[in-house]
């Protein structure tokens, strides 16, 4: 086993795939250019030189183009995976993919399919509104569309795998602070979840979560860096003699909604972290859904920790507080107790 | 009125001649028979017709080959039948069965069928043509001999996607032939209005690659300009755009009292009609014999009614198919 950034898995999982099949390829912005970026945080750098500037296809500053030239090549039998440099540029996109992408199957009565992957970087990093946004939310209300976010080196290669032999279009939702992108393109206050990665060929399903700390007395689902700041509210509220399950979904569609009933079953308290804003986040779909099937076993009121209903601010002391803290979901999860 | 088309026939063979002539009939009567039924209201939805325009989608249709692409949009039913979809299945899908070239899902906007090269129609203007890239750019990378060919109309010209699509087939040099179906009105707006150029075609030289204008009427001259366009991209020497100036002798759906329009310049036009002007020209020019022609006509006629009875008798889909093909497996 390697250890492993998650750029540096994400660049060895679509390294292993271009290997193993020749349909796969790589579009998208600065993301092959000889003395470039290799992507604006790093994950495609040094591929270009492997497997040549067909494969790593640069294009112009055309993000619509990127998501429908995407969507026909993976009609004609390609696997594309389109780099999307700041997941804010998906709403250029946004007709390719929720008119078009997701419902090309079913408008085509089941007959075609769309491999296509998006890798959308998100999470505000003092770059103000327009680069700065969780988007998940807004793909996961489509139809068609599947979504995964990664949280840790493992799940990084495995899930992007999982995303490239998908027969469905999937978005691959990245964090900017999780990265551990070296050298200039360093995102200052990331937390770097270096972890082991074996080399071999591995994949991490979708639609499957995972716990990623055991606790009785409430359960906190939370996706890419906030897992990390509800991981560290969890030791917090231990020293307080409180035990919090923490459970990463890892796919947002399809949700792994038995593993978070299971946990609220057994807890009968449940919070959502998530750094999107409140209204209408998937925090929002799965506390109606939880609402709905833990009903009788919740003990009090689901609640949400996620950004205000602001735009994404610039200054860093704005920043901070519109970022879910580990101190407000420790304050939180200490109010339904 | 001979005098007016092209004389590009002395590369076509008399059967390839009707061939085309049958087509234009086919998407003629197709049109006016779905008209007829909706206003019967046996076919529910809307309808954009292409009654008028049926020699592009029939002159660029003569130059493909099955496996080569085309992408269409909210009016696509004579680009579907010129592509080989048969008009059973394109009619079944009109009246939403089970046995409509989409299962039912589609309906008029996007009727397809990928097995004869022809994509489900996207109905968001100017959305399909990123798509066509797409498939041009696999069909390079594949190392096919396969071109795709975008239809659009003057409206699309206008929207951000067909400019991005248009720069990318042109620095990658990919097979891809841009066909504009100039119609002169986007729905109700005329085309003086949203453009200060004369011409679509005229931006092909912003993205440098060739554009042209062909009368979008005359079956042969679309033939000839796509033709070439075709075996340009087949070369490896990249996409075109052709400009196609037609009109649509009907309105843009089914509610369109044509009150933006002149009677007079509707009249105009009526006389350029593709398909007599075409009928016309076989006849003086191509020793074909009316008696062959309207051999063509009820042949026609009869693939028409054996498609209303096809899609008649049809199942409608159950209403759980309503939740499958969302997602591959």
């Amino acid at each position: 086993m390697a250890m492993m950034t998650i750029a540096e898995a994400l660049r060895q999982a679509i390294r292993e795939e271009m290997q193993r099949d020749e349909r796969v390829f790589c579009i998208g912005e600065d993301i092959g250019i000889p003395g470039g970026f290799g992507g604006a945080f790093t994950v495609t750098l040094g591929l270009s030189d492997e497997f040549g500037h067909e494969r790593i296809l640069d294009t112009p500053i055309s993000e619509a183009a990127i998501a429908g030239i995407a969507l026909g090549a993976a009609i004609a039998g390609m696997r594309p995976i389109a780099d999307v440099q700041y997941a804010d540029f998906l709403f250029n996109m946004m007709d390719q993919l929720v008119n078009e992408a997701a419902k090309m199957r079913y408008m085509s009565g089941g007959t075609l399919s769309v491999p296509m992957v998006m890798r959308a970087p998100v999470g505000a990093t003092a770059r103000g509104a327009q680069h700065a946004q969780s988007v998940e939310a807004f793909f996961t209300h489509v139809p068609g569309l599947k979504v995964v976010c990664p949280a840790t080196a493992y799940d990084a290669k495995g899930l992007l795998k999982s995303a490239v032999r998908d027969e469905n279009p999937v978005l691959v939702f990245e964090h900017k602070l999780l990265y551990g992108s070296k050298g200039p393109r360093t995102e200052k206050g990331s937390i770097s979840p270096v972890g082991e990665v074996p080399e071999d060929d591995y994949t991490v399903p979708i639609g499957k979560g995972v716990v990623r700390r055991k606790g009785k007395d409430v359960t906190i689902v939370a996706n890419l860096l906030m897992l990390y700041r509800s991981l560290a509210a969890a030791e917090e509220l231990s020293r307080k003699g409180v035990e919090a399950e923490v459970i990463d979904p890892r796919s947002l569609v399809p949700l792994d909604e038995d593993l978070i009933l299971e946990s609220v079953k057994k807890t009968g308290r449940l919070l959502i972290v998530e750094e999107d804003n409140l209204s209408g986040g998937w925090g929002a779909e799965v506390a109606a859904r939880m609402a709905d099937s833990g009903f009788f076993w919740l003990d009090a009121p689901i609640k949400r920790v996620a950004a205000p209903d602001v735009p994404p601010p610039f200054s860093p002391l704005l920043e901070r507080e519109y970022v879910p803290s580990e101190t407000k979901i420790v304050e939180t999860v200490l109010s339904m107790l | 009125m001979d005098k007016d088309m092209t004389s590009g026939s002395n590369t076509l063979g008399a059967d390839r001649l009707l061939a085309m002539y049958q087509m234009m009939r086919l998407i003629r009567r197709f049109e006016e028979t779905a008209n007829e039924l909706y206003m019967q209201g046996r076919i529910p939805s809307t309808l954009h017709l292409y009654i008028g325009q049926e020699a592009v989608a029939a002159g660029v249709s003569a130059v493909l080959r099955k496996e080569d692409y085309v992408v269409s949009t909210h009016r696509p039913h004579g680009h579907a039948l010129a592509k080989g979809v048969t008009a059973r299945a394109i009619m079944a899908e009109l009246f939403g069965k089970a046995t409509g070239a989409c299962k039912g899902k589609g309906g008029s906007m996007h009727v397809g069928d990928m097995r004869m090269g022809m994509l489900p129609a996207i109905a968001i203007v100017g959305g399909n043509v990123p798509i066509a890239a797409g498939l041009a750019l696999a069909a390079k990378m594949q190392r096919k001999d396969v071109v795709a060919v975008c239809y659009f109309g003057d409206g699309a010209a206008n929207e951000g996607a067909w400019h991005e699509a248009l720069n990318c087939a042109a620095i990658w040099d990919l097979p891809v032939v841009f066909v504009c179906e100039n119609n002169l009105y986007a729905a109700s707006t005329p085309f003086k209005q949203a453009y200060k150029v004369e011409n679509i075609a005229r931006r092909a030289d912003a993205y440098g690659m060739p554009g042209v204008v062909v009368d979008g009427n005359d079956v042969l001259a679309v033939y000839t300009a796509a033709h070439e366009a075709v075996q340009r991209a087949r070369r490896g020497e990249g996409p075109t755009l052709m400009e196609c100036l037609t009109y649509r002798l009907c309105g843009h759906s089914r509610s369109d009292p044509r009150t933006y329009r002149t009677k007079e310049e509707e009249k105009s036009w009526k006389q350029k009609d593709p398909i007599p002007r075409f009928r016309q020209y076989l006849l003086t020019n191509c020793a074909v014999s009316d008696e062959e022609l309207r051999a063509v006509d009820e042949s026609v006629e009869e693939e028409i009614q054996e498609a209303i009875r096809f899609a008649e008798n049809s199942p409608l889909p159950k209403p759980d198919d309503l939740y499958t093909d969302v997602f591959k497996e």
